[in-house]
């Protein structure tokens, strides 16, 4: 199998030392994480290299050695060499480069059974040259550099096994602030764990190693990513700081609402009924339940945890940002007078237009006509009904100015309130329509029932309820009588309520429309991943769905050189992965029901609410 | 010294699609278990370009005419220049690559008009074989304009695929992964890529 070395792009340049890293089982690879410099005493770098896989869990190892000389620095050959005896390694890694060459060289030690080294030394053959397989030997381990390591190819003339060694650099800083998905979220047996996500693991867990580098007064001094310069923000230290005394001061405050909410005077039948209806309260509960996800004093060490943390903070934060700035800008200006006064009489308005339906539907709507006296008897019923609902709201005309001023304030705790306030508001101020609605849907739904049943009589069929199927049965001469008789009373009269019916459930149906669109946007809020998504779009690198390669220009007989970059996750993976579980509002039924039950009559509530979905 | 890098395009055959246009083949032998196959469709054509947009204007301007509203003008610019932005980045396919390193794996990437580089890289792990496969294609074709009438043809292609590892089951396929879907060379063409293929896969 070929040999590969992934070798990070921030030890391109360094100075000459020893490679740590790790190898990786059963794929012949290994992984380069830094280079420790001369000088060292190999008892000290052992020591620190076994406490740091006991810190750090990865199974780190001395790979190999690293040279590139500098002026001056003559003759390191046959000291790199002699140190492969004080690090006993099945394999020994020998890389090095020279000053304005790209390429590196490699040379291979491996020990055989008696423990005694082998040096595989490929010697560059004058004519061997690409012919087919005659590029192998590449035994270069490590990643090579752009442009190439020297590679030494060989291999000699008919040799057998012609170690071929492939370089992928990648960049360190990336790799290891990087996650690889689709997330494992259990532990995976490293045997058939396949690469990429070994490699990975590798540099994101051997953290501790970076902690030390070569500017430390350490008993080693290393190079590795952080030696290109640490990368800190002040806000976000100091963010960190401040972080868990609010944390604690926020879940205080949290369970001190949670057990004033479930305490026994709010929780009587009726009030409990009227907040499960009113979207606000759930959008309240829910939202605590958000915050207490966001405010818990631990730290989330599992990578699904910390982003649905981060993606509620940060969506709260819009939200709440977003309601202030509905808030300020209705305020001023008295702007929630102004809609409190134009509320009353667009209210009169409706009544009006739907006293001005009833007489249209009382007279003869669309040239049908109509049963006179049922006609009469409905259009009544509905006309005073709406006239008690004028005088209701004329009644509270005064106070709504106040109650609206003071209730369009809580839109200060985000905009989803805002607008399942709005969508309750709509629900009480058309509660005349709902009912309306209601009496025609079940006026029609006896019809409807009536004339079936009363059609099985005509035939001399029955229900039979007990075997729910459709029996025959022998009526009397009476029963006969009397119901063909209903039968057609019934027929007659189902033109009339089926035109009530219609109009009303149409009425109904759209403010349905309305309040669905204002709670599907709700959802919308509540759901969307802004942190993942600003990840994806500012740092993409962190969140990645894979590799790619890409071959950098070589120089002849040099061996493979790969550059490993990143390829971020897709948009619309992302929103799928990162996705808030809500209380999803979404239509209960398919088509095909909804039209079934409103033929029949049934009450319909298009929109249900589940509860919180568990994952 | 050898040269590691060699590169060569076929010019003594000319491939085309299936559909009867050019395209061109490039094949990049970085070394002798990493080979890189390019295989590139015809450019968006000024002719199409310059007739969708004749047809989309011409239109427009019959319809002012007939209604004397300018919006509509300058929804018939804005409509071009959006279908042709979207038609470079999302539908026309500039080249395909496959890029084969033997023992790493296999990484298969399209490229758009507009630049845009669509990458997914396979590891030799989840790798069980590159074949040629068959398969039946609906053709459609417009027999004449003037008549418009409309043929449905069935033809048998083929396409170069990889056949993935099902994880708990060594032998058995999981999944299928059709490489040059957009460019879709015909079966010489990808003889040649499935010969090279095979030679790496063979050898690691």
């Amino acid at each position: 199998m070929v040999l590969k070395i992934f070798f990070p792009q921030c030890c391109n340049k360094a100075d000459s030392g020893l490679l740590v890293g790790r190898w990786i089982p059963g794929q012949n690879s290994a992984v380069v994480l830094a280079v420790i410099h001369y000088p060292f005493i190999p008892g000290q770098v052992k020591q620190y290299i076994h406490q740091m896989r006991g810190q750090s869990g990865v199974d780190l190892t001395v790979l190999g050695s690293w040279s590139m000389p500098k002026e001056g620095q003559e003759g390191m050959e046959s000291f790199l060499r002699d140190l492969s005896t004080i690090f006993p390694q099945g394999q020994w890694l020998q890389l090095s480069r020279e000053m304005g060459k790209i390429g590196f060289r490699c040379h291979v030690l491996t020990r055989d059974p008696n423990g005694k080294l082998i040096q595989q030394e490929k010697e560059l053959k004058e004519d061997g040259e690409g012919e087919k397989g005659g590029k192998g030997g590449e035994g270069k381990k490590g990643g090579t550099k752009k442009g190439g390591g020297e590679n030494k190819v060989e291999g000699e003339e008919g040799g057998g096994e012609k170690d071929k060694v492939i370089f992928i650099h990648y960049e360190q800083r990336k790799v290891m602030l990087s996650q690889l998905h689709p997330v494992d979220n259990g532990v995976p047996d490293p045997q058939t764990e396949s690469q990429l996500p070994q490699v990975f693991g590798t540099v994101c867990q051997s953290e501790p190693l970076f902690f030390l580098d070569k500017y430390d007064d350490g008993p080693v001094k290393m190079t590795h990513w952080q030696s290109e310069g640490r990368e800190g923000s002040i806000i976000v230290e100091l963010m960190k700081q401040a972080s868990t005394p609010v944390c604690l001061l926020t879940t205080w405050i949290l369970t001190l609402w949670t057990s004033l909410c479930s305490s026994r005077i709010l929780n009587v039948r009726p009030m409990r009924f009227i907040s499960s209806k009113l979207s606000t309260c759930l959008q309240l509960s829910y939202r605590t339940e958000h915050l207490q996800t966001v405010c818990s004093p631990t730290r989330a060490t599992a990578h699904n945890h910390f982003m649905r943390k981060a993606n509620i903070f940060v969506s709260f934060f819009v939200d709440v940002s977003l309601g202030l700035l509905l808030v300020s800008w209705m305020y001023r200006e008295n702007r929630i007078g102004k809609l409190a006064n134009t509320l009353v009489p667009a209210a009169d308005h409706v009544a009006k237009e739907l006293e001005e339906l009833l007489q249209w539907l009382m007279g003869a709507p669309a040239g049908l006509k109509m049963n006179r006296a049922l006609d009469q008897v409905l259009g009544r019923f509905f006309l005073y009904h709406i006239h008690l609902w004028i005088s209701y709201i004329h009644l509270m005309s005064p106070f709504i100015e106040m109650i609206l001023w003071y209730v369009g304030l809580s839109a200060c705790l985000g905009l989803t309130f805002a607008l399942s306030l709005l969508s309750d508001i709509t629900a009480l101020l058309t509660f005349h329509i709902y009912c309306f609605y209601v009496y025609g849907a079940r006026l029609y739904c006896m019809t409807v029932y009536g004339l079936s049943s009363l059609w099985r009589l005509f035939r001399g069929k029955k229900w039979n309820v007990l075997r729910q199927r459709v029996d025959s049965c022998s009526y009397d001469l009476d029963q006969l009588f009397i119901g063909t008789l209903l039968f057609t009373i019934l027929l007659f009269l189902l033109p009339t309520t089926a035109l009530y019916y219609l109009v009303f459930t149409l009425l109904r149906l759209v403010v349905v429309m309305f309040q669905g669109v204002l709670h599907l946007s709700v959802d919308f809020i509540n759901s969307f991943p802004l942190f993942a998504m600003g990840l994806r779009l500012f740092r993409s690198y962190r969140l990645a769905e894979g590799v790619k390669f890409r071959v950098l220009c070589e120089e002849p007989g040099t061996p493979l050189h790969l550059m490993m970059d990143i390829n971020p996750l897709k948009v619309s993976s992302v929103v799928q992965t990162y996705r808030t579980p809500t209380y999803s509002c979404y239509p209960k039924d398919s088509w095909l029901a909804l039209c079934k039950k409103l033929f029949l009559g049934e009450l319909i509530y298009p929109w249900r609410h589940k509860t919180t979905k568990i994952d | 010294m050898q040269n590691g890098d060699q590169h060569y395009s076929m010019e003594d055959e000319t491939y085309t699609d299936i559909d009867g246009k050019a395209i061109s083949l490039e094949c990049q032998s970085h070394s002798g278990f990493c080979r890189e196959f390019t295989v590139s469709s015809a450019k968006v054509s000024i002719g199409r370009v310059m007739a969708y947009t004749c047809a989309v204007w011409l239109s427009a301007y019959i319809i002012f005419f007939v209604t004397e509203n300018t919006a509509v003008l300058s929804s018939a610019i804005i409509i071009t220049l959006v279908g042709m932005m979207v038609h470079i980045h999302f539908v026309k396919v500039d080249h395909e690559t496959l890029l084969i390193i033997g023992s790493l794996g296999v990484q298969v990437s399209s490229s758009y008009a507009s630049g845009r580089e669509s990458t997914d890289f396979i590891e030799m792990g989840k790798i069980k074989d590159i074949v040629i496969n068959e398969a039946i294609h609906m053709v459609r074709k417009i027999k004449d304009i003037v008549i418009n009438e409309a043929i449905h043809m069935q033809t048998v292609i083929y396409y170069l695929c990889i056949l993935l590892k099902d994880p708990s089951d060594p032998e058995a396929v999981s999944s299928v992964v059709p490489l040059f879907q957009s460019s879709k060379p015909r079966l010489n063409c990808l003889v040649k890529v499935y010969k090279s293929c095979q030679e790496i896969l063979a050898k690691c």
